[in-house]
């Protein structure tokens, strides 16, 4: 009996979504972008999210990077998840990530050297990106082609969010510029250790501080109009 | 505290040659993507690092409207820049009228938070160097930056002696940074105050690029004049 009751709730609730294949919906994109942030939420990438934030052109150099590779990547993983035994998964995904962040390796050279040299070891590093190799593995190695290109461009846009409200602030404060382009008048005293690694933490625990604030005063204000406890178990 | 093992059916064995397929055409795929885009960008690459070279040479060395690339062997001679030669690159830079305005060479020494290397305006008319120019620094903001924008320190930089010993072959007096305040001869650097270790770094750089660049062009400097 108690089995059988078992069975009907598995198959009225919808299976959990790395069992199954999502349908191409808003939430598919949106997520990487917000619920899911891979920096701010899920707290991954932290080392080039500290590390190459000192300037804007920097975090979105570096933003942009992991996007082509996020999507790249994603969509051979997903093209070929019939193909990839179980057993060859892991060599293979970090063969696809590596080729792709070499072809991305080459291509800002070509745009910017100057851009390459800021960035410097850490273009080379997206092959060791938890982001991504999460992403192939958790999603693109399960979900069809589209998704998986959307799904791809919104955690990629939200990581590249992510390194961006990180290095216009660190910028701003520790240079008295937003993309090279002065905002304060010449006495401005830049806030140098902003643009030194400790920056990179302050920055982050700030904006860590503030989503997690606003996060309380929403479950404040539900609980004060509906009297239901937000998340209670 | 209990730990609940989901029992699962033996998986399906998978063969071999499916294994070897998958990995195979993968790295073949990989291969040709590789090749692709290094083959693509390579000219982009090489343009735009000789429009990066000729930029620094002629901030070094304003008036200048063309240069010859040259390579310092290992033996200290002087040849034409082209593959398969290693050594240090340096650039004669001339004028409209075809005069040598001046030779750009570069050197490196350890700074506080890793090397610093600096390219280096040596004028062989006044057996000195003329002006420089930070090309890779990881020094801090606001205090090992200065190297390129203290008016005080670059003043070091307008004159600074790189004449050669009797025998030609290395400098007469080694180029130094020293405390601020303290110079007293041509061939020192007056370190910038807060920044010593990086003002070290600068004279080192200085001395490395002069030491083993000076010589040779000195050595060739006839053929260095003429700009073809």
């Amino acid at each position: 009996m108690a089995e059988a009751s078992n069975q009907s709730t598995s198959t009225s609730s919808p299976a959990p979504l790395f069992d199954r294949e999502e349908p191409l919906t808003a939430d598919t994109f949106i997520r990487g972008l917000w619920e899911e942030n891979p920096v701010f939420v899920m707290m991954l990438g932290m080392c080039p999210a500290l590390a190459v934030t000192n300037s804007t052109i920097n975090a979105l150099g570096m933003g942009l990077s992991t996007t082509f590779v996020l999507i790249c990547s994603g969509a051979l993983v997903s093209w070929l998840r019939n193909w990839i035994p179980k057993q060859v998964r892991i060599a293979s995904y970090i063969v696809i990530i590596a080729t792709f962040v070499t072809v991305v390796d080459y291509l800002i050279q070509a745009i910017s050297l100057e851009l390459y040299a800021a960035l410097g070891a850490f273009i080379q590093l997206i092959v060791v990106n938890c982001i991504i190799l999460g992403r192939a593995e958790a999603y693109a190695s399960k979900q069809r082609l589209l998704p998986t290109i959307v799904n791809s461009l919104g955690t990629g846009l939200g990581f590249t969010l992510a390194l961006l409200s990180l290095g216009t602030v660190r910028e701003l404060l520790g240079n008295g510029s937003i993309l090279g382009v002065q905002l304060f008048s010449d006495n401005f005293q830049g806030w140098v250790i902003m643009i030194l690694p400790p920056g990179g933490f302050f920055v982050l625990g700030a904006w860590l501080l503030f989503f997690n604030w606003r996060r309380l005063r929403k479950e404040r204000r539900m609980t004060e109009q509906t009297g239901v406890i937000a998340n209670a178990v | 505290m209990t730990i609940e093992v989901e029992l699962q059916p033996p998986p399906a064995a998978t063969p071999t040659w499916a294994m070897l397929r998958t990995l195979g055409g993968i790295a073949m795929i990989s291969g040709l993507l590789v090749v692709v885009a290094y083959q693509t960008t390579l000219p982009m690459i090489a343009e735009k690092q000789r429009i990066l070279t000729e930029r620094l040479v002629f901030q070094v060395l304003p008036g200048a409207v063309s240069k010859r690339d040259f390579i310092v062997t290992e033996q200290g001679a002087l040849a034409p820049a082209g593959e398969g030669i290693a050594g240090d690159p340096i650039y004669a830079a001339y004028d409209a009228e075809g005069r040598l305005k001046g030779v750009a060479i570069s050197g490196t020494g350890s700074g506080y938070a890793g090397p610093v290397t600096v390219m280096f305006a040596y004028d062989p008319g006044c057996h000195c160097i003329v002006r420089s120019k930070v090309l890779k620094s990881n020094e801090t903001p606001g205090f090992g930056d200065k190297l390129d924008t203290d008016p005080e320190f670059l003043k070091n930089l307008e004159a600074l002696d790189a004449r050669l010993d009797v025998t030609g072959t290395a400098l007469a007096n080694p180029i130094v940074t020293v405390k601020h305040g303290t110079k007293t001869e041509p061939w020192q650097i007056d370190a910038i105050t807060g920044a010593t270790i990086s003002s070290r770094a600068m004279g080192k750089a200085a001395d490395q690029a002069a030491q083993r660049a000076v010589p040779a062009i000195q050595r060739e400097l006839t053929s260095l004049s003429q700009p073809n």
